[in-house]
């Protein structure tokens, strides 16, 4: 790897510029959720609701503005992120799906508690996790875009197969996208140093 | 004298104080919505936040009337897609809907027109007509097919000799609700006076004698029992616009 080349350098386990469009992200994906909640809350598609303390905007009118106001935080910080990924190569030299072979053993040693981790690498359970949820949340905004906009992106609400249809797939993959964060949250509690690489500049692990 | 001694001391409670006040900044820290106290911005109070949003619904108008297409045509549908039963919605209950005599009732035009005069029911029926089948969306989310028959909004407007050049049209109505739309809405073919409402003229429910039906913006905007219209370059607002709902709201 290019990075081994340049032992005198040290290469951090995440650049500066995936820390600021992770930390912005984390902001503008909380603000959508809270006030995503208070929207659904307006028109329940299934039969339950959110509790209030976890709602964003405190009625509809103020939740419809924070949703359509962060959306545009999420929409330059991801659109960022996608140029990032693949102008850098990041998403082609740490992303890049393994294997099933690498997922299948990856995943065995996972689920016993036995995959370790080193800074700034990414196993095969990572890589495949990551590019899910980068895919779900194209998901989660074009379906967005075609809810605010049914009639002049009608091609894109006919894809998502109507109006209601895209409320459900809407709703599914704010819920996926929030099962990731579940499971990425216990990871970095239970590897507490990810944490502190996605703050400070901590050197990426060089060891085999 | 002897001086009372409260029975419960503030020492007394001090313990069960500090437990409640870490509940309260537990349930704060739990309320992602308390990222920075953003719990009270809901566009009623007269914070930075709030004047934040307000910027950005502004934003967000100013790219949905460039986004908006005076050709483009929301999506219509057979007759066997119309909802039944059909919703009730308004900011009131179904039975406070007002009722009016039809023979009485008067639509009442004024601003930038040519042509003041009050138009009478049995007029607005001898203008020429459109039916649609189309999706009225509301802001909550939920959704339900309907079909309007009226006057296209375009043609009125040509026969008042209202000033097309003029930004909006405001709408006020006899149950006190109110709203408006930009020209460029006003003109879209799909923009109706509506007098029927599934080939009947409509109920005092669905917003007799007159309201208007424009599929291509929320429906809020598709204000019920009409009673006058205004061409104006001055932004009129409206009920709900005016609390802090997007007031382009196109779909």
């Amino acid at each position: 790897m290019a990075q081994t080349s340049r032992p005198g350098k040290r290469v951090p386990a995440h650049p500066v510029a995936i820390r600021v469009m992770h930390w912005i992200g984390v902001y503008g994906i909380a603000c959508m959720l809270c006030s995503g909640l208070l929207i659904y809350d307006a028109s329940p598609l299934f039969p339950f609701t959110f509790p209030r303390w976890a709602c964003l905007g405190g009625w509809l009118g103020g939740a419809l503005a924070w949703h359509l106001s962060a959306m545009w935080i999420l929409f330059i910080d991801g659109g960022a992120y996608l140029i990032y990924g693949f102008v850098t190569g990041h998403f082609r030299r740490d992303l890049a799906p393994q294997g099933p072979t690498a997922i299948a053993s990856d995943l065995r040693a996972a689920l016993r508690f036995r995959l370790g981790h080193r800074a700034g690498h990414y196993n095969a359970v990572q890589r495949l996790l990551y590019v899910g949820v980068i895919a779900v949340a194209i998901i989660a905004v074009s379906s967005g875009l075609s809810l605010w906009k049914p009639v002049q992106f009608g091609w894109l609400s006919g894809f998502y197969g109507g109006y209601p249809v895209a409320r459900v797939v809407h709703f599914f993959a704010m819920a996926l996208i929030m099962a990731f964060v579940v499971v990425h949250v216990v990871l970095v509690a239970l590897y507490p140093k990810t944490l502190v690489s996605m703050i400070a500049g901590v050197p990426a692990d060089m060891s085999p | 004298m002897r001086r009372i001694r409260p029975i419960v001391t503030n020492a007394d409670i001090q313990p069960e104080l500090a437990k409640l006040r870490r509940r309260g900044l537990l349930r704060g820290a739990l309320s992602l919505g308390a990222l920075s106290l953003l719990t009270g911005c809901d566009l009623s109070t007269h914070s930075g936040v709030d004047a934040a949003l307000e910027a950005m619904l502004r934003f967000d108008d100013t790219l949905q009337a460039k986004i908006f297409s005076k050709t483009r045509l929301a999506e219509t549908y057979p007759a066997s897609a119309i909802t039944t039963p059909f919703r009730f919605n308004a900011f009131y209950a179904e039975w406070q809907v007002p009722v009016v005599d039809p023979t009485q009732w008067r639509f009442s035009v004024s601003g930038l027109v040519a042509d003041k005069s009050d138009w009478t029911l049995p007029a607005l029926m001898a203008l020429p007509q459109d039916t649609q089948i189309t999706r009225h969306i509301c802001i909550e989310g939920w959704s339900q097919i309907g079909q309007w028959r009226g006057v296209p909004l375009g043609l009125f407007l040509r026969r008042i000799g209202a000033d097309m050049r003029a930004r909006y049209v405001n709408f006020k109505c006899f149950d006190g609700y109110s709203t408006s739309i930009d020209m460029p809405s006003a003109l879209h073919p799909q923009t109706l006076l509506a007098l029927d409402f599934e080939d009947q003229p409509l109920a005092p429910q669905w917003g007799a004698p007159l309201r208007l039906r424009i599929p291509t913006k929320l429906g809020f905007k598709s204000a019920k029992n009409l009673q006058s219209i205004e061409v104006t370059n001055k932004f009129p607002g409206g009920y709900w616009e005016n609390q802090g709902y997007d007031w382009f709201a196109g779909v």
